[in-house]
């Protein structure tokens, strides 16, 4: 296995490159050096000399991908891309373009989403399996068919609504929690709790849904029938035989998002007050910054690769058949 | 396992029910922070500089205004807006020059130069820093830090020592040295070279130094010197300019000129603690009421009142008609009056809004979603709360702004620039037709003032009244300003050579280019309503949208016909918005640097800004302007557009609220009374238990009823006895 693993992160130094590649393009050919200095200075009148410094200041006077001026070899080596570029396989993501510690940010903001993804994730998981076989207990039942219309109502609803209907309801008319905001650690737990329940439920009728029908699929199999001859009751087929032969499926769409639960979530902690990652990378964008931008995207991608390497190890957790090699 | 679900029910039902015996549970702050002399406000976006060297924007200076003192503010109460000593003793006295430096008069065909004397108020002292700690051999304790101090340190204030030292002049000559290095990102250096003596020779010598020296290393500006900066001794400076520049007293009252200590630009520029985001610019440290003890820009900032702030006292000046007498309640009480001040970050309207409504921050402004539930508009567009607000006893303030919003014309541009008599009426007609009292009803929920010239309400240079009427555009008309007819505006059109709309010569349709930053679903009514506007003189509008980036770009190139611009007063003088209309200043011809974006140029009007630049306000000066403003009216370069109006709500525990626009460090003016606010909120959010009750009722039922029906399945013969057999 150690060899698999070490070959799929000798594999993902191309991938990290073509990422990165595509982010400078994308990013330039939308702003120019001069715009993203105009933008960072924020003067009213921004002259060519204080342009020219800043852009000097973080390199972003040199070309981006050929250096004509420069000899040899040097002509790729002495351009943004390359400079830029290696310093983020050593995982030193620099300064951002108005001079804070990007590393250090990354690290004071990926856990408050943490704080709010991992129990979202955690609890969301959890119900959803347990709605969907409890709804495959009784499948062909009215409560089925009402689970089905509900979790098909939830799925149609925007994610937008929920929160913005959620706090009114739980904050400004039942005041049962707060409306936003953070504190780390156990004294943040009363601001946790709306997040966590709005993006419980938000989630439950997709994951509901398909989890059911993963479910069913189970469920007319030979080895339940088995389980059943022996005597066993609904509930132990179900959770004991059904569920651990569904979690295949399950595994390969959840286990790759677990290492991406670190860059939070948009809306979320933007309606919530929570400092964490989920606006970092959307504010760079806005406000031109690209040391944030080529940061996050290169993070993402690496946590994304992480997420898929561990997604194929728990396969062979799952599924004794399944060898890596 | 459904009994174990039913079980789960009923825990999660006693916790709550547990809960349900403490008072407010949706606070977001400690019972201790409600009861303390604390002030809860919220910013939206997180400031990006705090170091005055560099920071310009208004989030910006809603912080480090607390913190930090130039020589010079703006009176809290006085209107117009009236300079007054900060940290200095008197105002700065001004004193003429010929080129030898021999005193002369200001109507002297010799004056070469102004010096201005800042007389520093003996004994204030910096907020407590560890930078300021001295060890007992009189060096500076902190100013090496190891590993291990740096371990953990989320604040300069983690160290355990704090010292201050006073004032002196030096550290007001330090921060321009500072101003002066260019690497620094200063705004105004380029401004600021024109005008002291000496700074622009400085800068380029001392920014080329810079540039050789370790960037990370603490570069010293002790020993550099500038030939108009002089310190004569610790509390006196003196600083020379070129010719006569009165709007000098009011940069005197900006962030550029705060002091700065050397010692604190040694301490931070330690190796290590950039990397910890501690810096002077997330920690500024100043002389200033308050001193900014956490500082997440994500989150949440932190003022704590200055333990040793100079003796200031509130105004007790007397107060302008318009003024509640309950704002001299404070009069003569010492400052800051509330002890501390905590921000924290709200991006969108929606909890910031309930947050407020609930008592939890102090006061508020109103965003297009919350207008209509806060404040009724009246037939004649006067502006009351409504009963939900007065019910609460919320207070609202509201002032014009000193800026305007503009449509621009390009004057260099064919069809709509140019100055003979038909471009002026084509762009005439077009003012007419643009009728920015619709706008300011339908888009702004008349929170604004139609404009009628480029000078604000409030800026010397404004005239009221009829007197004030442009006459291009408006007629005074039963005591206000009404819009010209469209029918006018059809004639004057017409003498343009657009009869209807429609080049007299070629038959062809006028069609015009409006180039808007118009990217999101809200802009688009705003696009359509711009191109009615002009439909309805028969005009082509077409609406040419695009990035931030590109719209600049075009402006400044001189690509742009038609578009919408606006500008902010840095101080208040008429200098500081004529500007921007003077040809000299023009964006195509300084290639992009120039502040005039419409290219206009007229040399009448220049010749006139020349002499009122430096001109007191008198009466002659008036005069000048009122010349200026009537050549700039009739050449129309700008439609005039409008005046934003300021609405602010704040609650009735939140006391000595009165607008101010130039001043930003009106947080020591302030006070609450922290007894009546805990009230308050106790009073309104109080939660309502019931529901829960009701849900955890509905979930054991339908556990039960889930578990009766499982039974029945499982005890159910799918082989009857009969079949059996």
């Amino acid at each position: 296995m150690m060899a698999y693993i070490a070959r799929r992160l000798f594999y993902a130094i191309p991938i990290l490159i073509g990422v990165n590649l595509i982010t400078f393009v994308l990013f330039f050919m939308v702003n120019s050096p001069d715009d993203m200095a105009r933008a960072q200075l924020g003067a009213k009148q921004t002259t060519p000399a204080m342009i020219e410094t800043w852009k000097a200041e973080r390199g972003y006077d040199k070309p981006l991908f050929f250096n004509n001026e420069a000899p040899g070899l040097v002509k790729f080596s002495d351009t943004l891309f390359v400079e830029e570029s290696l310093k983020l396989f050593v995982f030193d993501f620099g300064r951002s373009d108005s001079g804070r510690d990007i590393g250090a940010d990354i690290l004071e903001r990926m856990w408050p989403s943490l704080q709010i993804a991992l129990p979202t994730f955690a609890i969301g998981l959890i119900t959803t399996i347990t709605l969907a076989l409890l709804i495959v207990l009784f499948r062909g039942t009215a409560l089925d068919t009402s689970a089905m219309v509900i979790a098909v109502m939830i799925m149609s609803i925007s994610g937008l609504f929920y929160i913005i209907a959620g706090q009114v309801l739980f904050s400004k008319i039942l005041n049962w929690v707060p409306i936003s905001g953070y504190e780390p650690g156990w004294a943040g737990v009363k601001f946790v709790i709306l997040p966590v329940l709005i993006g419980v439920f938000a989630g439950l009728g997709a994951g509901t849904r398909w989890y059911r029908s993963i479910f069913l699929e189970e469920i007319n199999r030979d080895y339940v029938r088995t389980a059943r001859a022996k005597g066993l009751s609904e509930i132990k087929v179900l959770f004991k035989h059904v569920l651990p032969n569904g979690m295949l499926p399950i595994l390969t769409g959840v286990v790759v998002v677990i290492p991406s639960l670190f860059m939070g979530s948009l809306i979320m902690e933007s309606f919530f007050g929570i400092p964490g990652l989920g606006s970092y990378t959307i504010d760079a964008i806005n406000a031109q910054d690209f040391a944030i931008v080529k940061a996050m995207v290169f993070f993402g991608a690496v946590l994304y690769i992480i997420g898929l390497i561990l997604t194929d190890i728990s396969y062979t957790i799952f599924d004794p058949r399944v060898r890596l090699s | 396992m459904l009994f174990e679900g039913a079980r789960f029910v009923l825990l999660g039902a006693a916790t709550l029910g547990l809960v349900a015996c403490s008072d407010q549970w949706n606070t977001p702050y400690t019972n201790e922070q409600v009861a303390s002399n604390t002030l809860f406000s919220a910013f939206s976006a997180p400031p990006k500089h705090l170091d005055p060297v560099r920071s310009y924007s208004s989030n910006e200076w809603a912080i480090n205004a607390q913190i930090l003192e130039p020589p010079l503010q703006y009176h809290y109460l006085k209107r117009p807006y009236t300079l007054e000593p900060l940290t200095l003793s008197k105002m700065p006295e001004v004193r003429y020059l010929n080129q030898q430096g021999e005193p002369v008069l200001a109507t002297d065909a010799d004056l070469a130069y102004s010096e201005v004397v800042l007389n520093i108020k003996p004994g204030i002292q910096y907020q407590p820093h560890p930078a300021f700690v001295k060890d007992e051999q009189g060096a500076l304790r902190y100013a090496a830090l190891s590993a291990k101090d740096l371990s953990g340190l989320k604040s300069p204030f983690d160290l355990k020592d704090q010292s201050s030292r006073e004032l002196v002049a030096a550290d007001y000559a330090y921060a321009i040295k500072r101003m002066a290095v260019r690497q620094n990102h200063s705004p105004i250096l380029d401004s600021m070279n024109e005008h002291i003596v000496g700074l622009a020779e400085f800068s380029e010598q001392i920014s080329e130094q810079r540039t050789q020296a370790d960037s990370d290393a603490f570069f010293d500006l002790r020993p550099h010197e500038i030939e108009g900066i002089k310190v004569v001794n610790d509390y006196e400076l003196r600083i020379r300019l070129h010719g006569v520049y009165p709007q000098f007293m009011y940069w005197l009252s900006m962030n550029f000129f705060a002091p700065v200590p050397w010692e604190v630009m040694q301490f931070y520029a330690q190796p290590g603690l950039v990397d910890l985001n501690i810096s002077f610019d997330t920690f500024p440290v100043g002389t200033g009421p308050y001193r900014l003890v956490e500082n997440n820009p994500n989150r949440r900032m932190r003022l704590q009142k200055h333990p040793n702030y100079q003796p200031q006292y509130y105004p007790n000046d007397s107060l302008a008609e318009n003024m509640p007498s309950s704002l001299l309640a404070d009069a003569g009480k010492r400052l800051p009056m509330i002890d501390e001040v905590v921000y924290t970050l709200e991006k969108e309207n929606v909890p910031y809004w309930n947050k407020f409504l609930q008592g939890y921050y102090d006061a508020s402004g109103v965003s297009a979603d919350s207008f209509d539930q806060a404040v009724q508009v009246s037939v004649n567009g006067e502006l009351d709360l409504t009963g939900e607000m007065k019910t609460k006893d919320i207070q609202m303030r509201s002032s014009v702004q000193p800026t305007i919003f503009y449509l621009a014309f390009n004057m260099l541009d064919e069809v709509v620039g140019g100055y003979d008599e038909k471009a002026q009426k084509l762009r005439q007609a077009i003012s007419i037709a643009v009728n920015y009292e619709e706008f300011i009803s339908i888009f702004m929920n008349e929170r604004g003032l139609a404009a009628q010239g480029p000078i604000p309400p409030g800026i010397f240079g404004h005239v009221d009244g009829e007197a004030g009427v442009n006459p291009y555009v408006h007629d005074w008309h039963e005591g206000e300003a009404r819009r010209k007819s469209l029918e006018t505006a059809r004639q004057l059109l017409a003498e343009a050579g657009y009869p209807e709309g429609r080049n007299q010569q070629t038959g062809r349709p006028l069609q015009l280019n409006y180039d808007a930053v118009a990217t999101g679903p809200d802009d688009r009514s705003r696009m359509d309503w711009m191109r009615k506007q002009f439909e309805q003189l028969g005009i082509e509008l077409m609406i040419r949208s695009t990035d931030y980036n590109r719209f600049q770009d075009k402006v400044r190139k001189g690509d742009a016909q038609i578009f919408f611009w606006g500008w902010n007063a840095d101080y208040p003088d008429p200098e500081n918005f004529l500007f921007l209309l003077y040809g000299p200043n023009s964006s195509v011809a300084t290639n992009g640097a120039g502040i005039n974006s419409s290219n206009y140029a007229n040399p009448e009007f220049d010749r006139l800004f020349e002499q009122i630049r430096t001109m007191e306000n008198t009466p002659e000066r008036m005069a000048k302007l009122q010349q200026m403003i009537d050549i700039a009216r009739q050449d129309a370069p700008w439609i005039w557009g409008l005046h934003p109006r300021s609405l602010s709500l704040y609650h009735s525990w939140y006391k000595n609220v009165w607008p101010n626009s130039l001043a930003n460090n009106t947080i020591k003016y302030l006070a609450i009374d922290a007894e009546q606010r805990a009230q308050k909120q106790a009073q309104w959010n109080q939660p309502i238990v019931w529901p829960l009750w009701l849900t955890a009722a509905i979930i054991l039922w339908l556990i039960i009823w889930a578990r009766r029906v499982y039974r029945q399945r499982q005890q159910q013969r799918v082989i009857t006895g009969d079949n059996a057999s």
